[in-house]
């Protein structure tokens, strides 16, 4: 967890490729007003976020909008890994991997004891590939990511930035072999 | 399902909101009478509200981004809330949320209280707080719904757009509760839904007219699941409900 004022410029690098980089923000002033998947994909009419893609808020208010990008296309809609969607998902033996939501209540209860799981929604998957299909699907696939790829935000207001850099060893989210990214914040 | 073998039975005009708690076992009905609806929904765990559904969840579990007959959906915590037990419509939307005032407005025009009175133009951020409300819920709670009878296809670029297949009067869905469920309605347009500032060729105001109703129904289950004896339990009631025509006496106003 982080705080980028209004005007900073964050870089997420995937050092390595094929990562996946599960991102989150919350308005620094009222954390009540959160990132928003379905708001993000309504407005820009598109499922996929790249450059130019507008992260909007649950109040329909654009947090950071993406300025660069070298992946290509990130999701929104895989949501971030946990012990009991992954027992869902594979084996009740996967209960106690490691995870992205475990992860995140701990960045936010650390932060603030007035955050819990309640201020969590859809997050950002960055560099993460989570094709949806004509007919309804929906699948995790290859990552289309490659060492050194980035993709750079700039904030509109001040905010909170919760990420978990993915530890998910169940899908090719990331490549079966989690690696470091690395976490740039600038004056713009 | 003959209409007596419902416990209740309910219509919801378009724009509104409502809430029910759906026992385990226990299913409801949406049925769109127009065709022209759009019915979000929030679902959670009754019995720990913190438990809520997850789209993310749903979704990836099952690889969709449609629900349809067969789907569960999931809560956070890996367990199905409720089951499309029954479904005329085939494709149901996941990733497009609710609208808020402002889009609305943009959409429809300026219709407030002042103007129209109860016939103003309502939308689903507010419905789904004042309902939330309701319930000892607020903001925090508010995440991405289901939004039923409306189709959402996405391309290959990963563009997404409302489907004219939307338009079935008469569909419906069942639904059944896997645990003791907080369901919330709303029933304000898609967000993706064009009305007539976007589509000006429009003749009239497609915002659904109050009083073109939505119906919910809940009736219990006629298979009681395998772990539990339903004949003892009863549905729990919101508020302004009224016993269905039919319906055995008891199951009013609690």
């Amino acid at each position: 967890m982080a705080r980028i004022n209004a005007g900073q410029r964050v870089r997420l690098v995937d050092t390595e490729g094929n990562e996946a980089v599960d991102t989150f923000f919350f308005n620094a002033e009222d954390p009540r007003e959160r990132y928003s998947a379905v708001d993000t994909v309504r407005r820009q009419r598109n499922v996929y976020l790249t450059t130019g893609t507008e992260l909007v808020s649950n109040e329909d208010r654009t947090l950071l909008t993406i300025v660069d990008d070298t992946c290509g296309r990130h999701d929104t809609l895989g949501g971030a890994c946990a012990s009991e969607s992954n027992t869902v998902r594979y084996a009740h033996d996967r209960k106690f991997m490691h995870s992205c939501r475990d992860n995140f209540l701990l960045a936010l209860l650390n932060w603030n004891e007035d955050f819990s799981k309640r201020d969590l929604g859809p997050n950002i998957n960055f560099f993460m590939n989570v094709p949806l299909s004509a007919d309804g699907g929906l699948r995790f696939a290859d990552g289309i990511s490659g060492p050194g790829k980035y993709v750079e935000l700039v904030a509109h207001m001040d905010v909170l930035i919760l990420i978990s850099n993915c530890p998910q060893l169940n899908n090719p989210c990331s490549g079966f072999n989690p690696t470091p990214v690395e976490f740039l914040l600038w004056d713009a | 399902m003959p209409s007596n073998a419902f416990l209740l039975e309910e219509r919801i005009p378009a724009g509104c909101h409502h809430a029910l708690l759906l026992k385990r076992g226990y299913a409801l009905r949406l049925t769109d009478l127009s065709g022209d609806g759009n019915v979000g929904l929030l679902a959670f765990n009754a019995d720990e509200r913190s438990e809520r559904y997850n789209m993310a969840d749903t979704l990836k579990a099952q690889h969709t981004h449609k629900l349809a007959l067969g789907n569960v959906l999931y809560s956070d915590m890996g367990r199905p809330l409720l089951s499309i037990m029954g479904d005329s419509f085939g494709w149901h939307d996941t990733i497009c949320g609710t609208t808020n005032a402002a889009m609305i407005e943009a959409t429809y025009g300026l219709n407030d209280f002042q103007l129209a009175r109860n016939g103003y133009y309502r939308n689903g951020r507010d419905g789904f707080l004042m309902e939330l409300g309701r319930w000892g819920l607020g903001r925090r709670d508010l995440v991405p719904n289901a939004n039923f009878f409306s189709t959402v296809t996405v391309d290959d670029e990963g563009n997404i757009g409302l489907s004219e297949a939307s338009y079935q009067p008469g569909a419906w869905v069942e639904l059944r509760a896997e645990l003791n469920v907080l369901v919330i309605l709303s029933t304000a347009p898609h967000p993706l839904r064009e009305g007539p500032a976007a589509a000006r060729t429009s003749e009239a105001s497609r915002m659904p007219k109050p009083g073109l109703p939505y119906r919910t129904e809940a009736r219990r289950h006629e298979h009681a699941t395998a772990t539990g004896n339903h004949s003892r339990r009863r549905p729990l009631h919101g508020p302004h409900q009224r016993r269905a025509a039919g319906a055995p006496r008891g199951y009013g106003r609690q």
